[in-house]
């Protein structure tokens, strides 16, 4: 009997070692497949121009000395720093009309307990699924009518439609999570509602207020098509659509300065991410479940 | 809701005209408008009007020369109907949706698998599977622009030191190999994000439902399509149909990756309606052609509604 439950135990311990086996390099490939594209940008934005423009050079390694010229030239000799402050201006300002907006409207919907409370929440969700590629022409029309046009409000003004709903839906996810309890205690220390929620609601859900300034911001940096249609002069363009129309000259592409804007804009918004990425699968998961 | 000042906070301490305040600050009804109607407006005047104008255009004459409007009719939606290029986008729009869909779908769920399960260096793994999701779409296409080179694709050079090929191939330079590239970029940034989306349903499936089913003896491939797929199954829809609305609305990829070409093999939708709305300057065609996303896209948003009620329900 010994031996069989040793065999047994062996058997499990060799299923054990083959699904770990298995687990590393399913990981390992699905990092791969993401990250081939940036990775292979990295090698590329280092590489001389007689390396890089040779079909037979192997495009994986360094086959001439790496050098950081075209790096530089990207900083010194092409609008992109530019581009990455008015990134962070339009992103700063939507962020903070997001959370004016949907900070009071998410607490109305999650806790005022109105019985128009669910449905208003799933229209707002709603609103989301309108896309850009539908309201492009008409927003532009109004962008100009404000004479807006060629200018960063234009995107402030208008990237709110975007971001609000689903921070709404987020932040209601994170309200819900806070015990009725914290505000009623607070109430009955004589704070009233809007006291309570300022004071001790708040404060609770600052993880969650950090969550959706990232993914607010995320949305904000990436968004192209209003962006490609309301600003058309290059010192008022943001990274989405200044890089891939202003750097690129005729038919002249400075690859390599390309390849190294898109790494260095790319791993910070990633790493930002990743960071909050559990909050939000929670707050997504929480703002469709009932109190 | 009334309260008075208890024992412990002497009135004292609150001024005469925070009182007052408070009266309204605690009024709910009152609160629940007032805070939720800064939303409302907002959106009302920045979507709700922008989409009625957006139908009272595709019914204009309206250029960006000329900003007048003035009605015409259904002589949009006549003109639209009767060029071939319409009929080639909206053919060019399913394919490119319902292709990507079913891709991001299978992917994203194999995906979330690996995301959940437990590893050495998960961190980096899940920072650099989010990368093709969190980069501005139109610099990750940028990469990708390169990566398909007619000459210098080190796809090709790798295929042509394999001795698969002799020649280049000239990813986007062909209709049938343009447009699965096209596909292949929707497909590769939006994985992430239906990764992440089912994952949310993964983690929110008790434990003891796995842990039974363990115990009864079902092995990974029996749990996997037994318990796992039917429970995480609203959660799947409703990434798949994310994945469906963000591809079928989008422009973006086949914009930088191809100008819809060649010969408008890649045009969809709403990049035929940026093409015509803003570079051409027909307003009130490009109006129209971006009309024809809604009636789709109305049906999408329904089936997520249904899928998430069936989550609240479950």
């Amino acid at each position: 009997m010994d031996t069989t439950t040793e065999a047994l135990r062996r058997r499990y311990a060799r299923r054990h070692v083959a699904a770990r086996a298995g687990v590393y390099a399913a990981a390992i490939i699905a990092a791969l497949v993401c990250a081939l594209p940036f990775l292979w940008s990295v090698i590329s934005a280092f590489k001389q121009n007689q390396d890089l423009y040779n079909p037979e050079s192997n495009p994986f390694f360094f086959n001439k000395p790496a050098t950081p010229d075209h790096v530089t030239f990207l900083f010194t000799d092409t609008p992109f720093l530019t581009f990455v402050v008015n990134t962070l201006i339009v992103g700063a300002a939507v962020v903070a009309i997001t959370l004016a907006l949907a900070l009071p409207a998410a607490y109305s919907l999650a806790r005022l307990d109105r019985p128009w409370g669910t449905p208003m929440g799933i229209a707002i969700f709603m609103v989301y699924l309108v896309p850009p590629s539908l309201l492009f022409l008409s927003l532009t029309r109004v962008v100009v009518a404000l004479h807006l046009e060629d200018t960063l409000w234009s995107m402030i003004v208008v990237y709110p439609t975007i971001t609000v709903p689903v921070s709404v839906w987020l932040l209601i996810g994170f309200l819900k999570a806070v015990p009725k309890d914290v505000e009623e205690q607070a109430m009955v220390d004589g704070h009233s509602r809007l006291g309570a929620f300022l004071r001790t609601v708040l404060p609770l859900v600052f993880p969650g207020i950090v969550a959706v300034v990232v993914f607010s911001f995320t949305l904000t940096s990436s968004e192209f098509v209003y962006a490609l249609a309301f600003v058309s002069a290059s010192p008022e363009m943001v990274v989405s659509t200044g890089v891939p129309t202003q750097l690129v000259r005729g038919d002249v592409f400075f690859w390599q300065s390309l390849q190294a804007s898109t790494v260095i804009t790319a791993v910070p918004i990633a790493f930002l991410f990743n960071l909050f990425l559990d909050r939000f699968v929670a707050g997504f998961t929480m703002g469709a479940v009932k109190t | 809701m009334t309260h008075a000042p208890t024992d412990r906070r002497p009135a004292a301490v609150q001024p005469p005209r925070a009182r007052a305040k408070a009266g309204l600050a605690d009024r709910e009804g009152f609160l629940a408008w007032v805070m939720l109607l800064p939303s409302v407006v907002y959106i009302v005047a920045l979507v709700g009007v922008p989409f009625l104008l957006a139908i009272a255009f595709a019914f204009s004459d309206v250029t960006t020369g000329d900003p007048s409007f003035d009605f015409a009719g259904f002589r949009n939606f006549d003109e639209i109907l009767t060029d071939g290029v319409f009929w080639r986008a909206l053919r060019n729009t399913l394919v490119f949706t319902l292709v990507s869909m079913v891709l991001i779908v299978l992917f994203g769920k194999v995906l979330a698998n690996i995301l959940v399960a437990d590893f050495h260096g998960k961190w980096f793994v899940r920072f650099l599977v989010l990368l093709p999701w969190t980069t501005p779409v139109a610099l990750s296409t940028i990469s990708w622009l390169w990566f398909l080179d007619s000459i210098y694709s080190p796809v090709d050079w790798v295929l042509r030191h394999l001795g698969l090929i002799d020649a280049n191939v000239v990813w986007l330079g062909r209709p049938g190999t343009a447009m699965a590239s096209v596909v292949a970029v929707q497909t590769w940034r939006l994985t992430p994000l239906a990764a992440v989306i089912v994952m949310a349903g993964l983690v929110a499936i008790p434990r003891d439902i796995d842990e039974a089913a363990r115990i009864d003896g079902a092995g990974f491939w029996r749990r996997m399509f037994e318990v796992t797929i039917p429970l995480t199954l609203p959660v799947i829809a409703v990434a798949g149909l994310f994945g469906a609305i963000m591809t079928f609305t989008d422009m973006t990829v086949p914009y930088v990756l191809t100008r819809g070409g060649p010969t408008h093999s890649t045009d969809v939708l709403a990049s035929w309606a940026y093409f015509r709305g803003i570079e051409g300057g027909d307003v009130g065609q490009g109006a129209a052609i971006a009309l024809f996303l809604f009636p789709l896209l109305l049906a999408g948003a329904i089936a997520i509604l249904r899928a998430v009620r069936r989550l609240e329900a479950g």
